[in-house]
């Protein structure tokens, strides 16, 4: 680990929203080279990232359509830079094919989608949670990411930081989950100093030109990375490869290759534990939730505390890989766990899977355009508690 | 006594080809691999030096010239080769970035990205193969496809006009244009070699027949015959406006370079309008922790 650039780092106090806060993370992270196409709610992290880079080196180019900017940004990695793009629903969905493209030439980048309302066009203004299975399973074949969801724009700082890291780290397209509301919500967010924010250097390899195998996997499964210009004369392809990254397009290697895709984040997936628990020392029942949704839930388990239930909270900050271990032994011990989501059911299925019927497990689903209101998730934990 | 003698021969194209992969996947007659021919003779007259080459492809049969090139080679998706290669050369601008695929890939599914690059007068060299059929897929009709041709979708002939690309990069803005079939070597070569030596969205439209997939169905399965054809049909018109250079089944094939413009670059633009306010990378703290506490001290003081 390494720290940020202080050159791009805002150290302070301020007042903004959650998509400045998400620039300004992946600004720290070391981000400076970044391509999107406009979208409502996501556009204003482009738009702040292209005020910011002639300043701080680098820049953002708009390109002509979704497929384009989530190719562009692994040009841009494969040159040595890291970075990433930003989007919604709609142009998520064109990014698909580029997020399978990044997970099977393990180019570390990071996808931001600030979710909105859907299918299709939905509601472009107005918030949802919808994205959520199309961030785990949107691209074709098999493969695994991490998503983060962050609930409040100091989060949408922080936890920016970390998919960069992450993806560093795994060499994988990290997806950020965020949601309209978190996006357009201005708070109070803290820059901590440039060398107190961690930053995952690019695993760049020592090896000379002739020894070194651009896919061969390292102890723990992740290839150690090289550019274009360096004098390897790398060979990057979609297709099904072989250490060197020559097409190999059998039974043999697609199984070595794609469990190792697999492996290389279950392996970790101990670490990619990521959850805020409150009043769970007590607790008979738990709020599982995520983003925007945590914030109402927060205020609904006031409520049932107040008439008498113990319930506690459990906010996902990494959704995927799900915490599986960890919602197991929960369900063992509670007698109902409560599923908000600003979807008609998503993250709730992992949940029931998990539980795998220790439990009950209330569903409480929501179209989205606006949150849920407080007094239903009352009547969601009252429901468990019966 | 042995009756085969070992000379050591080496051919020249072999300092830029991955000897290990050759044989290559196209099939006899294919024009391919003599584009591949040519633009090895234009890359090492250059003197550019190798390793600061990188070549992206698309999808397809001319797709696969990246992974036979011994340069940083990137076989992306389908259509996408021009937006890799856009991010490529905006974060390492010292790379001579060349994107060489077909014209399915880079016409079609890719055309959007083709003309906003030509717009942008995207500091790339387009070499695209046109075989006019989608050969990789087993012969469907192409944007390219000439009206009227047969292809394993359109088996009554095709009801739609083929596209001109050199028209429509031309129009976009493109810096340079050019067209060579497979049977002008040496004057690609030539058009290629000063291709890369200019700045700008560069393009070179290179005819190929495809005795396979096309040319069985068009009356044109022998690959010498298809090398006639072009000598025959073939007429040098450098300079000719674009719009006049439309491929018909049967007719006169314009060839030679059409555009050749000076236009600012996407980042020399983009340099001269940011001016002072434009800060070149600085050194991340991992490249040189020592750099970085010493800094550090320094602010400090």
């Amino acid at each position: 680990m390494t720290h940020a650039n202080p050159n791009s780092v805002l150290t302070g106090t301020h007042f903004m929203n959650g998509d400045a806060a998400c620039c300004e993370g992946l600004l720290a992270a070391g981000a400076r080279f970044a391509a999107g196409y406009p979208i409502t709610p996501s556009t204003e992290v482009v738009e702040r990232f292209a005020a910011r880079t002639p300043k701080t080196g680098g820049l953002f180019i708009q390109m002509e359509d979704e497929l384009a900017a989530s190719i562009a940004i692994q040009g841009m990695v494969w040159a040595g830079e890291k970075s990433f793009t930003v989007t919604s629903g709609p142009g998520f969905s064109l990014m698909m094919e580029h997020i399978g493209y990044a997970a099977m030439t393990e180019t570390p980048c990071v996808f931001v989608d600030v979710q909105r309302g859907g299918p299709s066009t939905g509601l472009p203004t107005l918030p949802a949670q919808g994205d959520m299975m199309q961030a785990r399973f949107g691209s074709h074949g098999d493969y695994l990411t991490i998503a983060l969801v962050p609930d409040s724009p100091q989060e949408c700082f922080d936890l920016a930081v970390e998919s960069m890291n992450l993806a560093e780290r795994f060499r994988i397209p990290v997806m950020f989950m965020m949601d309209e509301c978190v996006g357009h919500m201005t708070e109070k967010v803290v820059i901590p100093p440039a060398e107190q924010i961690p930053v995952y250097p690019r695993r760049r390899t020592t090896k000379k030109p002739g020894e070194y195998l651009p896919f061969a996997p390292g102890e723990d499964l992740v290839p150690e990375m090289a550019h274009a210009g360096e004098g390897h004369g790398l060979f990057v392809t979609g297709l099904t490869h072989d250490d060197r990254g020559y097409p190999l397009m059998n039974p043999a290697q697609q199984h070595k290759l794609v469990n190792r895709l697999f492996d290389k984040i279950l392996r970790a997936a101990d670490d990619l534990v990521m959850v805020e628990e409150e009043g769970m020392e007590d607790a008979e029942a738990v709020v599982i939730c995520y983003g925007i949704t945590s914030r109402v839930a927060r205020r609904g388990i006031q409520l049932a505390r107040e008439k008498g239930h113990k319930v506690g909270l459990m906010r996902l900050k990494c959704v995927w890989p799900f915490p599986e271990k960890l919602v197991h032994g929960l369900a063992g011990r509670m007698k109902a766990i409560v599923v908000p989501e600003l979807n008609l059911g998503q993250v709730v299925l992992e949940v029931e899977r998990c539980a795998a019927g220790q439990c009950r497990v209330i569903r409480l689903p929501h179209a989205g355009g606006t949150v849920h209101k407080p007094a239903d998730i009352v009547a969601a934990i009252e429901r468990g508690m019966a | 006594m042995s009756t085969t003698v070992d000379f050591p021969i080496h051919n020249p194209v072999e300092d830029i080809l991955r000897m290990d992969r050759i044989p290559t996947i196209w099939c006899p007659g294919c024009g391919i691999g003599t584009s591949v021919n040519s633009f090895a003779y234009a890359l090492l007259s250059t003197g550019i030096e190798l390793k600061k080459v990188a070549i992206v492809s698309g999808i397809g049969c001319s797709g696969r010239v990246s992974g036979y090139t011994k340069m940083d080679s990137f076989h992306v998706t389908h259509g996408r080769a021009i937006p890799f290669a856009t991010g490529l050369k905006l974060a390492n601008p010292e790379l001579t970035v060349v994107v060489y695929s077909g014209d399915g890939d880079l016409t079609s599914i890719g055309g959007n990205h083709l003309i906003h690059a030509a717009r942008r007068n995207m500091d790339l060299l387009v070499v695209c193969v046109n075989n006019m059929i989608y050969a990789m897929t087993g012969g469907q009709a192409a944007a390219t496809t000439p009206g009227a041709a047969i292809s394993t979708t359109t088996p009554y002939g095709s009801f739609e006009p083929e596209l001109n690309i050199a028209h429509l990069v031309d129009a976009a803005g493109a810096s340079f244009v050019a067209r060579w079939t497979v049977f002008h070597v040496k004057m690609l070569e030539k058009t290629m070699k000063e291709a890369l030596s200019k700045k700008g969205f560069r393009f070179i439209e290179v005819l190929s027949p495809c005795p396979t997939l096309y040319g069985r169905r068009n009356n044109l399965a022998d690959g010498l015959a298809a090398m006639k054809d072009y000598k025959e049909r073939s007429k040098i018109r450098n300079g000719a406006p674009t719009h006049e250079t439309a491929l018909v089944q049967g007719g006169e094939i314009v060839v030679g370079k059409f555009v050749d413009r000076e236009r600012p670059d996407y980042l020399t633009l983009m340099r001269q309008q940011l001016g002072a306010n434009y800060h070149p990378l600085p050194p991340q703290p991992d490249e040189n922790p020592e750099a970085g506490v010493a800094k550090e001290d320094c602010c400090s003081c």
